[in-house]
């Protein structure tokens, strides 16, 4: 809940505690009693919060922000669907035998505009977070993706994608049914998938797992989401043997949305409430919702293959190398 | 990262024999077993007693793989930057440039194999563990372009721990781009041929590997998404021995089949041979 605070957000905890106490209907009385002007006090401690919660999140590091796109009060895709779409019905199911909650799609509208959702969904009790694996989906979970994301074509309607995983499942059950290749397939679908994909990065957007739900027309993503190939703890196990240093890894490795913008392979930040996405769902929904359905117009003005050819350039410009003119070795 | 070492580059010698002279004998890394380095050359570096398949670098992979004379390596001049500035990035590029002689992990071109035309794309392990970076995933794109445009079949030999976390995102969207170039290649209904090698794991294999038309693996290859030790705290220890090799791989249904080294020639001119539709001989 709002209420659990991250390890940077000492200062701001404090201030919180502060204010509740003086918030306190006995307290009030109290000092009502004594010629206290409460009110005025509360006030000014609000404006201090406002402002040390300001500056501590404009200048979040990418460790902190991995902290920040894991809170465990941070809007997942369902909350979304609900949030920012005029409505929603869930569908199940890959029709090759199983259904993985992982990962969660159906038809929805947004702002009377139908369209096909799919998402990775994580989940806050322990009950839940069994049922959809800690939002690491399986081979079926992919599956199902790509089910939908051929609804959605078929139907000629727009494809929304909502990313967040720490990554693909990694047990046995997950690779004897093929996870690397339902990826490897979505990779490779979602690419020529002839209607307008746009993918969201909301929180985490862990590796292999994220990309097979990435593929799109236009990636957006919001401030304090991640993005990256390998989870700061495990780069840090691989490369000094230390998952301690995971928040070095995690500025090596680049992860922020703002990076990820550079980088080229994200195109749009969306700016999230003062303190993050889950100090106010309601209006993160709404930078959301205005921002797909400003892609969604753009998007629908082109001719599909149009877009799939653009797509393609799009994927295929990934990327940084040196081209000697002539070959270094033979 | 290597689950174990390659041949020629195994600093010890073996226990039993400490003093034999480079050169002369190894020692399987599966079993044990001292082998001549002739006979050991000679059985393409499988184990003459357990049939442990080594690792094989790009150049001797191609040796044993296509007709003499008939490859043209293209884009050899593509070398990789440090987009990210990534700790030592440039030192380990550097260092693996020197011990492989290679500008980077995958090497490609066109060949023949028994007279089939085609484009070939073969990973080196030794190079930063056979990871996918720009350059990689650059090259074995342009070579599908190639394919595509020239309808010829492409083959590809992974060999990789996946994708290079030192370039971060762009490495993770190589993954995609590969994918894209496979699936130009499919609707143009040019074959795609993947032989995973020992090992195929992660972002390769979660992308380029998986898709061709028909996949081959060595036998007894790491192949996989995660490392085992993942999956292994995930399982609580419970994993059946063969976890993430190509017989688990091809059991439940991601291979279509183990090819023994010796005959991994024969048999892809003879798929590459179905494939582009030529007719059988009268006998």
């Amino acid at each position: 809940m709002p209420g659990d605070f991250l390890e940077f957000e000492k200062d701001i905890e404090e201030l919180e505690r502060l204010i509740a106490e003086l918030e306190n209907p006995q307290r009030r009385e109290q000092a009502r009693a004594e010629g206290i002007d409460l009110d005025q006090r509360i006030g000014q401690l609000r404006l201090e919060l406002d402002q040390v919660r300001e500056k501590r999140y404009r200048n979040l590091n990418a460790w902190e922000k991995t902290l920040v796109s894991r809170h465990k009060a941070r809007p997942y895709t369902l909350d979304y669907l609900r949030l920012a779409f005029d409505d929603y019905i869930e569908l199940s199911g890959d029709r090759l035998g199983g259904n993985d909650e992982a990962i969660v799609g159906g038809l929805a509208r947004i702002e009377g505009r139908p369209v096909v959702v799919i998402g990775q969904q994580k989940a806050r009790d322990l009950r839940e977070r069994q049922r959809r694996n800690f939002g690491m989906a399986r081979a079926e979970g992919f599956r199902k993706a790509l089910r939908l994301a051929k609804m959605a074509e078929k139907f000629r309607r727009p494809l929304i994608s909502f990313v967040d995983t720490a990554g693909a499942a990694a047990d046995l059950p997950a690779e004897e049914r093929g996870v690397s290749e339902a990826i490897a397939r979505n990779l490779r679908e979602f690419s020529v998938l002839a209607t307008p994909v746009v993918a969201v990065i909301i929180g985490e957007g862990g590796s292999g797992g994220a990309l097979g739900m990435a593929v799109a027309d236009r990636v957006l993503m919001l401030e304090h989401a991640i993005y990256s190939v390998i989870s700061p703890e495990g780069c840090a196990a691989i490369l000094w043997y230390d998952k301690g240093r995971a928040h070095e890894a995690a500025e090596s490795l680049k992860l922020t949305a703002q990076c990820a913008r550079d980088l080229g392979v994200v195109d749009e930040v969306l700016p999230e409430p003062l303190g993050g996405a889950h100090r106010d769902p309601p209006a993160m929904a709404n930078t959301l919702r205005a921002a797909l359905v400003r892609q969604l117009h753009a998007l629908s003005q082109a001719e599909p293959g149009t877009l799939v050819e653009e797509r393609y350039q799009r994927l295929r410009s990934a990327g940084v190398w040196r081209e000697a003119e002539s070959p270094v070795s033979g | 990262m290597a689950r174990s070492g390659w041949f020629g580059r195994r600093g010890r010698a073996p226990d039993t024999m400490e003093s034999v002279p480079e050169g002369i004998a190894t020692k399987c890394a599966a079993c044990g077993q001292i082998l001549f380095a002739r006979d050991f050359e000679r059985n393409l570096k499988v184990c003459t007693r357990c049939g442990h398949h080594h690792r094989l670098n790009a150049r001797e992979r191609l040796a044993l793989t296509v007709d003499p004379d008939t490859f043209v390596e293209t884009d050899a001049n593509l070398t990789s930057a440090d987009p990210l500035g990534f700790p030592e990035y440039l030192e380990k590029q550097q260092r693996a440039r020197a011990n492989t002689g290679l500008n980077e992990a995958v090497v490609t071109g066109y060949a023949a194999i028994e007279g089939h035309r085609l484009v070939i794309a073969v990973a080196d392990f030794g190079f930063m563990g056979g990871s996918m970076g720009s350059v990689v995933g650059e090259k074995v794109a342009r070579a599908m372009e190639r394919g595509t445009a020239e309808r010829l079949p492409v083959v590809s030999f992974t060999a990789s721990g996946g994708a290079r976390m030192q370039e971060g995102l762009l490495a993770l969207a190589q993954m995609a781009k590969t994918a894209a170039a496979a699936a130009r290649l499919d609707r143009a209904g040019v074959p795609y041929i993947s032989v995973l090698t020992d090992p195929t794991t992660g972002g390769v294999f979660a992308s380029y590997a998986a898709l061709g038309d028909i996949v081959l693996a060595e036998p007894g290859a790491v192949v996989g998404f995660a490392g085992r030790r993942v999956a292994n705290q995930e399982m609580g220890g419970r994993l059946p021995d063969n976890f993430q090799t190509s017989e688990f791989q091809w059991e439940h249904g991601m291979v279509d089949r183990i090819v023994p080294r010796k005959e991994m020639r024969h048999t892809l001119a003879y798929l590459l041979g179905h494939l582009s539709g030529e007719t059988s001989h009268a006998r």
